[in-house]
């Protein structure tokens, strides 16, 4: 597996940390219900198709990336830059 | 038996080597396949159920039978292809599965206990009663079943692994791979042309055909040349492409030193990772058996492979040949032996219309029924309709048509589709990303056709990377049309084998289905065809072809088992290549291991640092002595310990300190310069995620202190939140751990140290911090403790760490004080109930370790929300305490905490102890622990139990800090 870094170009999977759904971006308030952190911190989907997550470039520039990809055929969509104001 | 005029060996350098003890003779250029067939050696292995003498079936990588174990000064390889291992001066090989000898294998007596081995003889015989499996069956079984063995000693030859890149990977290096490497190349474009065999060629080098009017093999040289001159192709010969991987990644095992002598430093192998923009898959096609009775006899082989032992290396397996054939290519076998002068006593053509042959007889609708000749072939019976003939041969060439080498195309879950016309599965379209497939293993199997597709792929693949590529004209070849008559198996009531390999004949694959068995890839299983490491390309299609048979189903709906990665055999050591002994992780070492060494500290792991346990002195026979004796150093006088390992994040920009607020829990915007502040650090659940020390350098300028193991973790955590939440904010960080070598320095004479090597005072309160000259060095200094005495601790950049560790050092010496380990260190946090990630292991909340007035009620910060969820606080969590043990005893780590009189259930533990130690100080072994509602227990007499380790103890409850707990020592 492959991803292209907006800042590196294309690299291994190997230099990437997982960390998990593009979810984690969307941090509800301080004053947010307990039902809203609930979702946030554990509650995920699981497609059959398009999803996103969250990718560290640690042995490249240290951008987070959000990852919009295939989860049946594999396909990496789109490489986002996390700070880019895709949250 | 040699042919003089024949083959590509080079007969003016003989090589000599061992097999099965017995000295032969060879040539350059031989496999070991070939030199045994010269030196008329027809048995060379054992089969694996049956123990049924073997010879050599094919002349590729999909060998079944000619498996051997070589033989090197360190390694032993089993289950080498003698069709693929070269052959060198010196070599040694060994055949398998066989006891005493080839000759007289006593475990073939499974062969006459066939009708007990058959299909799913495992299942059936083995099952009951359970309890005699691990004890009797399966030590049993693997001794008398099984392939070749290994050495039992460490593998001590030299694997790589390495990384290419290119434009364009073209598979296979036959007439289709050639030519789709050339095109592309003389486009402009990168390539990488990987073909398995020690010499470029393909088909073109067994077969005696004609391209432009000249031998094929010279064409190829031709080729190879305008190759070689050629910078942005690169020919990577010996290179089995094993696996295609997503976004254009292949795996490749490149045989770098097998073919040779080994010698210090030759890697014997190299796994490859090949990332490709574009590839074509030009893997060529291997020809199938047709099954009938005995046909594994020594001596019955593929026709094929009959040509190309002729063709590349000069050699012929017997003196009176047959051919067995359903297609024309085996027609070219048979003239080329005759042109060689050997002689063909018949072709056995299934097909009513076959052509007459000169020079031989060819029986028209007729199938060789059975084989005879137990160590070797002597005879056929040749059926005809109701009659049988006889014919004294001692080889026979079979043919049932070919198989595309297709397997790639099927390893991202692609499946092949059946060609009527081929009688054969071809890859669809599309199936990996980026592939095309070309000749052969796309079904064209004329010489003009893998021309044509592989100049036609790399027209298309140049287009797809944006370049034109001009038409140029073919070489001229023949176009012979594909013309076969399917026929998989000759009816019989003996055994017919399918798989040579895994001993699976077409009445296993019978059986299979009249138990019901009936979908291929319950078969598989049932029968472990295709299950051994030729992973079935003998034997697929022929078995799905029985099967389809015998449950009345055709082909296309009786469905194709999935191929897998890797295409041939990977060794683990290659695959793992440099991750063995001191390569499977990086080692970090501090500007002080050699000084530490020096000293005889013996070094322990600490993630990937290695740091001093301890440092013995003369007549110190115990770690714990050594020990003691630094922890009481410390707390009398001084000690010094490097401390670098622990992470350093330089924190800058007008919006650092709330940054810092918002990651840490408690505030830090307020701290003033040259302050230090301790800081608790959560993840967004809320538990703690890692803590430590965060200094104010300047107005906009911050260097953050993280644990060693969580450095970085903290680090991902910091660009993570910056990133996702506040990006905008003016606030950059980089990790300067690497750049600082810091020091430690702890005890009563702390300040005195310093001042001897600053030459002045330090000046600093507790948790202050300035710049200072060290001996004309721009250095930091911090007041802060791990110790619980008044301590220092003093950096410098990396390359100065050395001298100053050995500088402070000498100092403390003059002082009664010197360095300290970790096994010290450990001791002396823990009289001070400071805790490690031995406590906050990922379930602790900051309540847990008595830290939650640190959580600011005044903002938000990371994990804030979650910590205040009902569950993360109150009393029924285990909460830190400390232990005293009532006698003097020693404790453990680990051991659980139950009330007295409470029965030993995992329901009644009230917690668990996380560290340990012995106070020479308080003379008492010491621990952290974690009890339920414990901080209202103090004073409570628990009952401590290590099961594992026979420990139970009655200890007193306390609170987590031993040593000092108002702090005067720290602030004096
Ligand atoms: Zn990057």
């Amino acid at each position: 597996m492959r991803l292209t870094c907006p800042f590196c170009g294309p690299r291994d999977r190997r230099e990437f940390h997982y960390y998990g759904a593009a979810d984690y971006l969307n941090r509800p308030g301080p004053e947010a219900a307990a039902s809203a952190w609930d979702d946030y911190l554990h509650n995920r989907d699981n497609p059959a198709g398009v999803t996103q997550d969250l990718w560290y470039h640690e042995q490249g520039c240290a951008a987070w990336l959000k990852v919009t990809r295939n989860t049946v055929t594999h396909e990496i969509l789109a490489v986002d830059a996390v700070a880019g104001g895709a949250a | 038996m040699r042919i003089d005029s024949k083959g590509r060996i080079d007969r003016s350098r003989p090589l000599t080597f061992v097999f099965d003890g017995t000295s032969y003779a060879g040539f350059k250029g031989d496999t070991l396949a070939s030199a045994l067939m010269a030196n008329n050696v027809r048995v060379v292995g054992r089969s694996f159920k049956y123990h049924r003498p073997r010879g050599i079936l094919t002349a590729g990588s999909e060998e079944p039978n000619a498996l051997v174990e070589v033989l090197g000064p360190s390694n032993q390889t089993p289950n080498t292809r003698a069709t693929m291992q070269e052959l060198f001066e010196g070599l040694v090989a060994r055949s398998q599965n066989r006891w005493p000898s080839l000759g007289l294998d006593l475990l073939e007596v499974n062969d006459l206990a066939a009708p007990f081995l058959s299909a799913g003889f495992y299942y059936k015989t083995f099952m009951w009663p359970r309890r005699l499996w691990e004890g009797l069956y399966e030590p049993l079984i693997r001794r008398a079943a099984g392939l070749g063995r290994l050495s039992g000693k460490h593998d001590e030859g030299t694997y790589e692994k390495a990384w290419a890149h290119c434009d364009l990977l073209v598979i296979g290096a036959g007439p289709a791979g050639l030519m789709a490497a050339l095109t592309a190349a003389r486009a402009g474009v990168d390539v990488i042309l990987c073909d398995e065999s020690s010499e470029p060629g393909g088909r073109l080098l067994s077969d005696e055909g004609a391209i432009d009017g000249l031998p094929a093999a010279d064409w190829v040289a031709g080729v190879l040349a305008e190759m070689a001159s050629l910078p942005n192709l690169r020919l990577m010969t010996r290179t089995t492409v094993t696996g295609a991987y997503d976004d254009g990644t292949f795996g490749a095992l490149e045989r770098v030193g097998l073919h040779r002598r080994p010698r210090p430093n030759l890697p014997r192998e190299c796994f490859w990772r090949i990332v490709a923009k574009r590839s074509i898959l030009a893997a060529g096609a291997l020809e199938r058996a047709i099954a009938f009775e005995n046909n594994d006899r020594p001596g019955v082989m593929m026709a094929s492979a009959l040509s190309t032992y002729l063709n590349r290396y000069g050699v012929v397996p017997g003196k009176r040949i047959a051919l067995f054939a359903n297609t024309d290519s085996a027609r070219n076998t048979a003239r080329s032996l005759m042109a060689a002068g050997v002689e063909v006593a018949a072709i056995i053509d299934p097909r009513e219309d076959a052509a007459e042959e000169p020079g031989t007889t060819v029986h028209r609708g007729a199938v060789v029924a059975r084989a005879r000749g137990r160590m070797g072939l002597r005879e056929i019976t040749i059926r005809k309709g109701a009659s049988e003939t006889r014919l004294s041969v001692d080889c026979l060439g079979v043919s049932g048509g070919w198989n595309p080498t297709l397997h790639l195309t099927c390893h991202m879950n692609g499946r092949p589709r059946w060609s009527a016309d081929l009688a054969a599965f071809v890859p669809n379209d599309g199936a990996i990303p980026g592939m095309l497939v070309a000749g052969a293993a796309n079904g064209s199997f004329s010489t003009h056709g893998c021309l044509a597709a592989g100049a036609e792929a790399a027209r298309a693949s140049l287009a797809a990377l944006g370049m034109a590529a001009p038409m140029a004209a073919l070489p001229q070849a023949e176009d012979a049309p594909y013309a076969i008559a399917p026929l998989w198996q000759v009816p019989t009531k003996k055994r017919a084998w399918l798989d040579f390999a895994n001993d699976v004949t077409t009445k296993d694959v019978a059986l299979s289905a009249q138990e019901g068995f009936t979908s291929v890839e319950h078969m598989k299983r049932y029968t472990t065809q295709g299950m051994a490491p030729d992973q079935g390309k003998n034997s697929n299609v022929a078995a799905l072809a029985v099967l389809a048979d015998a449950t009345g189903r055709g082909i296309p709906e009786t469905g194709t088992t999935t191929f897998r990665p890797p295409f041939a055999p990977v060794s683990i050591a290659a695959m793992g290549a440099g991750g063995r002994g001191a390569g499977f992780a990086p080692q970090r070492f501090l500007t002080s291991d050699r000084a530490s060494r020096d000293r005889h500290a013996p070094m322990i792991e600490a993630g990937l640092w290695y740091r001093p346990s301890y440092f013995p002195k003369p007549g110190e026979t115990t770690w714990r002595e050594s020990c003691d004796r630094e922890v009481m150093m410390v707390r009398s006088s001084v000690g010094v310990t490097d401390v670098s390992t622990l992470g350093k994040i330089d924190i800058q920009g007008p919006d650092a300190g709330r940054f810092l607020d918002f990651v840490y829990t408690n505030t830090f915007s307020t701290l003033p310069v040259g302050r230090v502040r301790y800081g608790l650090m959560l993840r967004e659940d809320g538990h703690v995620l890692d803590d430590g020390t965060c200094a104010r350098l300047g107005e906009t300028h911050w260097l953050m202190t993280t644990t060693t193991a969580a450095a970085g973790l903290v680090m991902r955590h910091l660009d993570f939140v910056h990133q996702a939440f506040c990006a905008d904010w003016q606030v950059r960080f980089t990790s300067v751990t690497e750049g600082w070598a810091q020091f430690a320095v702890a005890g009563p004479r702390a300040r005195d140290l310093i001042t001897s090597a600053l030459g002045r005072a330090p000046g600093l309160p507790f948790m202050g911090c300035s710049d200072v000259t060290v001996q004309g060095i721009a250095g930091r200094l911090f007041r802060i403790s791990f110790s619980g005495e008044e301590g220092y601790e003093i950096a410098v950049p990396t390359r100065y760490g050395e001298a100053l560790f050995r500088d402070l050092i000498a100092r403390a010496e003059t002082m009664g004080g010197g360095p300290y380990g970790m096994e010290a260190l450990n001791v002396l946090r823990i009289e001070k109930g400071f805790i490690t990630h031995a406590e906050i292991h990922g379930r602790t909340t900051a309540c847990d370790i008595g830290m939650e007035k640190m959580v600011s009620a005044k903002k938000d910060c990371i994990g804030k929300a979650a910590a205040a969820r009902p569950g993360m606080t109150g009393p029924e969590r285990e909460q830190l305490v400390g232990l005293k043990p009532l006698t003097d005893s020693p404790i453990t780590a680990g051991a659980h905490l139950f009330a007295q009189g409470a029965e030993l259930t995992r329901e009644n533990s009230a917690g668990y102890v996380t560290s340990v130690g012995y106070s020479p100080l308080l003379k008492s072994h010491l621990a952290l622990a974690f009890l339920k509602n414990g901080r209202a227990r103090h004073g409570e007499t628990i009952r401590l139990v290590d099961r594992l380790r026979d420990i139970d103890v009655l200890c007193s409850v306390t609170g987590p800090v031993f040593h000092d707990p108002e702090g005067e020592k720290l602030r004096a």
